[in-house]
């Protein structure tokens, strides 16, 4: 699971709604797997990015070179651009869980695949 | 040889409309082994999956997509912020929401929460194609209402109608304002063959036809007769006696 998806995950968890975002990340396993860079998607995808969530995350992964805000025209800066296509989808998560922050269940990871999967007390009605 | 689900993803990709050469984040609901997803990551597009069986996302890693992959139950509702995919496609999938596996389960209500979050995850004017098969008539137009309610505008097209093989049904669901459905693939391309009926404004001056008619005369036994028959209904043939002038007795 790469960082680019926990940062766009979000609980559905019952009664949740909107404070079931962000998922706290805690991870066993991880690796680096190289991506082509492609600028025009990074670029659209930084407005999506929720920064304190990414920070938070990079900080629990141990990850160096994280920006801490998107710059001014980063549209055209390219070392931002190739900095946050490394922080976002170069990184995958292959162990580990992450937790809903109002309800505190835990979704585990498995081999990159996180087990979103309630049951039936936890479902929307 | 192109796999089927190949095939279809292309079509699903080639009706979503995105524009050329720009890279897209998509969700690719009921990905299973990542086949559809293939064809995404071909494209250009960056996707995220979800599927329901273990066995299935486990093939997928095995194949090495290159998209992520969720292990989740589309009728729980998609786990992502609003506004977070630009497109969504699902091949063969959302028909599997109709199927009640647990006694709890009430499908209109799990096809509701599926197209009401499928609704918030897309961005606004985002679209969604969904290639099913569904069982009957019925099911087809329990999915197209519930997505209604969820907010979604758009409409079914249909491959190939005529022939029993090759129909698919691809629901495409508009987020934002609606526009016009694409027109559905067919054999015959030259013959210019409407797949729905015409409407028409022009109403049938009925009334007036009926005003110069004596009520309980022969023309009027006739005329009713006449009118039943179109209706289906099952009439005793016109002889000479029908609507015959009967003794004062009766």
């Amino acid at each position: 699971m790469r960082l680019l998806t926990h940062n766009l995950l979000s609980s559905h968890v019952r009664g949740v709604g909107p404070r079931g975002f962000p998922l706290r990340l805690q991870a066993t396993e991880v690796r680096i797997n190289p991506v082509e860079f492609n600028p025009d998607f990074i670029a659209r995808m930084i407005p999506k990015v929720e920064w304190a969530a990414l920070l938070e995350a990079a900080d629990t992964l141990h990850l160096v070179e994280v920006p801490k805000e998107p710059i001014q025209g980063y549209e055209h800066n390219e070392e931002f651009l190739r900095k946050m296509h490394h922080v976002l989808l170069e990184v995958e998560v292959l162990e580990g869980t992450l937790q809903c922050p109002e309800s505190g269940r835990l979704f585990p990871i498995s081999r990159g695949i996180p087990n979103m999967l309630l049951s039936d007390e936890e479902t929307e009605t | 040889m192109i796999d089927v689900q190949t095939k279809m993803a292309e079509r699903a990709v080639e009706l979503l409309c995105v524009p050329e050469d720009k890279p897209c984040y998509v969700l690719d609901i009921g990905c299973g082994t990542g086949l559809s997803g293939d064809y995404l990551s071909d494209e250009g597009h960056y996707w995220v999956g979800i599927d329901i069986s273990p066995a299935m996302l486990d093939e997928a890693l095995d194949r090495d997509t290159q998209g992520d992959v969720i292990l989740g139950d589309m009728g729980q509702g998609i786990p992502f912020k609003p506004g977070t995919f630009d497109a969504c496609i699902s091949i063969s999938a959302v028909q599997w929401l109709c199927n009640a596996n647990k006694k709890s389960d009430v499908p209109a209500k799990r096809l509701y929460c599926f197209f009401s979050s499928l609704y918030s995850v897309l961005v606004r004017g985002g679209r969604a194609v969904l290639q099913l098969y569904p069982e009957n008539s019925e099911q087809l137009e329990l999915i197209t209402t519930q997505a209604t309610r969820a907010g979604f505008t758009g409409g079914v097209v249909v491959d190939y109608p005529n022939s029993a093989k090759a129909k698919k049904f691809y629901l495409c669901l508009f987020s934002g304002p609606s526009t016009s459905i694409p027109e559905g693939l067919s054999e015959d391309t030259e013959e210019e063959k409407p797949a729905k009926s015409t409407f028409t404004a022009e109403r049938v001056p009925y009334r007036i036809a009926r005003r110069g008619v004596v009520r309980k005369s022969r023309e009027w036994v006739l005329e009713k007769k006449a009118r039943r028959r179109r209706q289906g209904k099952e009439v005793r043939p016109d002889t000479q006696y029908t609507g015959r002038k009967r003794k004062p007795r009766f």
